[in-house]
């Protein structure tokens, strides 16, 4: 993934900068598959996704908006989410590294060539808006807005945009953007890191801070972020 | 497992006796949480202060234009990147090496300067007060030129210093607790491979292989650990201890004292064995430069030394960075006469 980054202003090291040591960092990163994913993946085509995620709209819906179901399983929204990131929740429901009885069979359905297309499928849809977050009181709202801001040091809870970018919209292939996303699946997927029930986070980064957030906050994070601008503009 | 000290326990505003005995509540609550994130619990008669937060300002029985002036502080401390081509020449926030809004321990917060300067620094070897501090993490951690002495920006900026401090006494006579960034011991041996594969490892899904760091629009979501965009060669954190006490306990984020001590050592290394601006203090020459700065600062960073994986003088160019000047004119000897 490192291999996309910008490589800015490199005039002052030019010389080494660029030696990547590729199998160094794949041996040491115990994260081959996904490494080894990242290398190898196909390039993915939009338009052939569209197909592939006929059957998938069930749930995401055809605009790829999902549904935030109260009291129920929600299903995420996944238009305007990083292809990358898309692919590899895919990869890693296949893998059995993430685990959910509802998305397992449909990602199994899935090679990798039609991974990367329904990717790149949703990566190009414009996003919408999140729900679940509407009816949410103001002292709730103030305390979602500060741990998505600026954190509680006094947990140790980073905030949320440290990881996940500027307005929570997403930093680069492995940090998703948050902001206008379902409440319920939010709150769904902080329980899970929490409760140790999803762990397909790179270095357990996710579910560290999870681990220190108490329900209540969970939910106001949740209730906050879901009413929040998916996108810049 | 957290014994009672006695701490000269000083928390939000409310000072207690240096003898009392007993510590507060909220104080041990703030010993333990630390405690639980790896951190060693304070010496006997360590100061240990709580600054107050955002919240706390708002409640704070102040003058509302003062509570503008620190809230203005506090936006060019988390957000100095809105002052990028005047004063910030690089990608840093001073948030981004003194973590928690300049309010953790064991992340050099901000606040003992506001009460321990005027003092003497041996880097400049001569008295130093507040201002002349924050322009030194301007000069070197920011790449970049101070804002003037007495200007708004500044004086907004040591209100939020000094704000933090509220209920410290001036001078105090005590060590404070979790003040810099203390180093965990150092190993034996460092390792240039080692520490290179650990940054890999732990740190390169945010700081990228090459330490560029992640940028979306004009916003620094992960600072340069080295390049263009980072500090220069003159800041603080380029000292082998100095990084290592960083990253020991700060990164990886959200993760303190999660590495060994070896590999904060080893990660220290290898990023100090890196390319960066150089530093405002360069005479021309990396030899010189090395000489004049080495007894106080140098003989702990990498600078002017060769790089063993190639051969490479470290710092031996005229690469200012994004900056068009070398030094700040508020670099120069002060001599009270
Ligand atoms: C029966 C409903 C259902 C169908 C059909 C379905 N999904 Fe899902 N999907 C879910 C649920 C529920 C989740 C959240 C699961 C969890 O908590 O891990 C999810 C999660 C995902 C995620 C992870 C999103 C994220 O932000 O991490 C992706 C990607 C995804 N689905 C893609 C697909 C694709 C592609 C298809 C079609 C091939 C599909 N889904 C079909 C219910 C469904
Ligand atoms: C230290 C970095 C870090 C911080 C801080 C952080 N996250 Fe995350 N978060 C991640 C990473 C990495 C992922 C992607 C995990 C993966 O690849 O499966 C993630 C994923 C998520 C997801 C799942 C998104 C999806 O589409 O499935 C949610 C929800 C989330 N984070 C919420 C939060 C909230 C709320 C906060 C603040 C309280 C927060 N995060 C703070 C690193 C972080
Ligand atoms: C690249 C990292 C970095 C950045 C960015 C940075 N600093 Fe620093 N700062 C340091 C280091 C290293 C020290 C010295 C800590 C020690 O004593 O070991 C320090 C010390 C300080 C101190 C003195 C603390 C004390 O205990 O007396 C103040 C005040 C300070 N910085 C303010 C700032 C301000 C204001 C900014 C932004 C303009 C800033 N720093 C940006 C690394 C940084
Ligand atoms: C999850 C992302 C993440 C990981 C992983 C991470 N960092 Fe950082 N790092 C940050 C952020 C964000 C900051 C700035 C703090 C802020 O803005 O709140 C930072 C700041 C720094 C700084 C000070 C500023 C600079 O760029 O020089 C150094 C040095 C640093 N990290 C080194 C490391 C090292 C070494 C590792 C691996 C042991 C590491 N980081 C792992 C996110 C990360």
């Amino acid at each position: 993934m490192n291999a996309k980054r910008a490589i800015a202003n490199l005039a002052l090291t030019e010389k080494e900068a660029i030696v990547k040591k590729l199998p160094v960092t794949l041996a040491a990163l115990g994260l081959i598959a996904c490494s080894g994913f990242a290398l190898a993946a196909p390039e993915g085509d939009a338009e052939r996704g569209a197909a592939s995620a006929a059957v998938c709209s069930a749930c995401h819906q055809a605009d790829g908006s999902g549904m935030n179901i109260a009291g129920g399983e929600s299903w995420p929204r996944l238009a305007g989410l990083d292809a990358n990131y898309i692919a590899k929740q895919l990869h890693d429901y296949k893998s059995g590294s993430r685990v959910n009885a509802s998305m397992m069979p449909f990602a199994n359905m899935l090679n990798d060539q039609q991974i990367a297309d329904v990717a790149a499928h949703y990566a190009s849809l414009p996003a919408t808006e999140g729900k679940g977050g509407e009816s949410a009181d103001e002292a709730t709202l103030k305390r979602g807005k500060q741990l998505a801001e600026r954190g509680d040091w006094s947990n140790y809870i980073v905030s949320c945009k440290s990881c996940h970018g500027p307005d929570n919209q997403g930093a680069g292939d492995a940090f998703p953007g948050i902001a206008g996303q379902h409440a319920g699946y939010i709150k769904a997927q902080l329980t899970a890191w929490k409760a140790g029930n999803r762990r397909n986070d790179p270095q357990d980064l996710m579910g560290t801070i999870a681990r220190r957030m108490s329900d209540d906050d969970i939910h106001a994070v949740a209730v906050w972020l879901a009413i929040q601008n998916p996108t810049a503009n | 497992m957290i014994r009672k000290f006695t701490y000269a326990a000083l928390s939000g505003t409310l000072l207690f006796s240096v003898n009392a005995t007993a510590v507060d509540d909220r104080t041990q609550q703030y010993i333990d949480t630390l405690v639980e994130l790896g951190y060693s619990a304070p010496e006997e008669n360590e100061l240990v202060h709580i600054p107050p937060s955002m919240e706390d300002l708002e409640e704070a029985e102040l003058h509302p234009e003062l509570k503008r002036v620190i809230r203005r502080g506090y936006d060019l401390f988390t957000n100095t990147q809105q002052l990028r081509g005047e004063n910030v020449f690089n990608n840093m926030n001073c948030s981004s090496c003194h973590l928690g809004e300049g309010r953790m321990p064991f992340s050099a917060p901000i606040w003992p300067a506001a009460v321990t300067l005027p003092n003497f620094r041996g880097k400049n070897a001569h008295v130093n007060n507040l201002e002349e501090r924050i322009s030194g993490c301007f000069t070197y951690s920011m790449n970049g030129m101070p804002p003037e002495y007495g200007s708004d920006n500044m004086l907004a900026l040591t209100a939020y210093h000094q704000w933090l401090a509220t209920g410290v006494p001036v001078y105090p006579k005590q060590p404070i607790y979790g003040r810099g960034f203390p180093p965990p011991e150092r190993p034996e041996e460092l390792s240039y491979t080692r520490g290179e594969a650990a940054f890999q490892e732990n740190c390169s899904v945010c700081h990228a292989d090459d330490g560029a760091g992640l940028r979306v629009g004009d916003q620094t979501v992960f600072p340069a650990t080295w390049g263009d965009m980072s500090n220069n060669w003159g800041a603080g954190i380029v000292r082998v201890f100095t990084a290592a006490g960083f990253i020991k306990n700060n990164m990886p984020l959200g993760q303190p004292n999660s590495l060994s001590d070896q590999e904060a050592w080893d990660i220290a290394y290898y990023m100090s064995s890196q390319e960066r601006p150089q530093d405002p203090r360069y005479t021309g020459d990396v030899k010189e430069t090395l000489e004049q700065t080495g007894p106080t600062f140098h003989k702990h960073s990498r600078y002017g030394q060769i790089r063993e994986t190639d051969g490479h003088v470290l710092g031996d160019h005229s690469n200012l960075g994004d900056k068009t000047f070398l030094k700040p004119d508020t670099v120069r000897p002060r001599t009270f006469e």
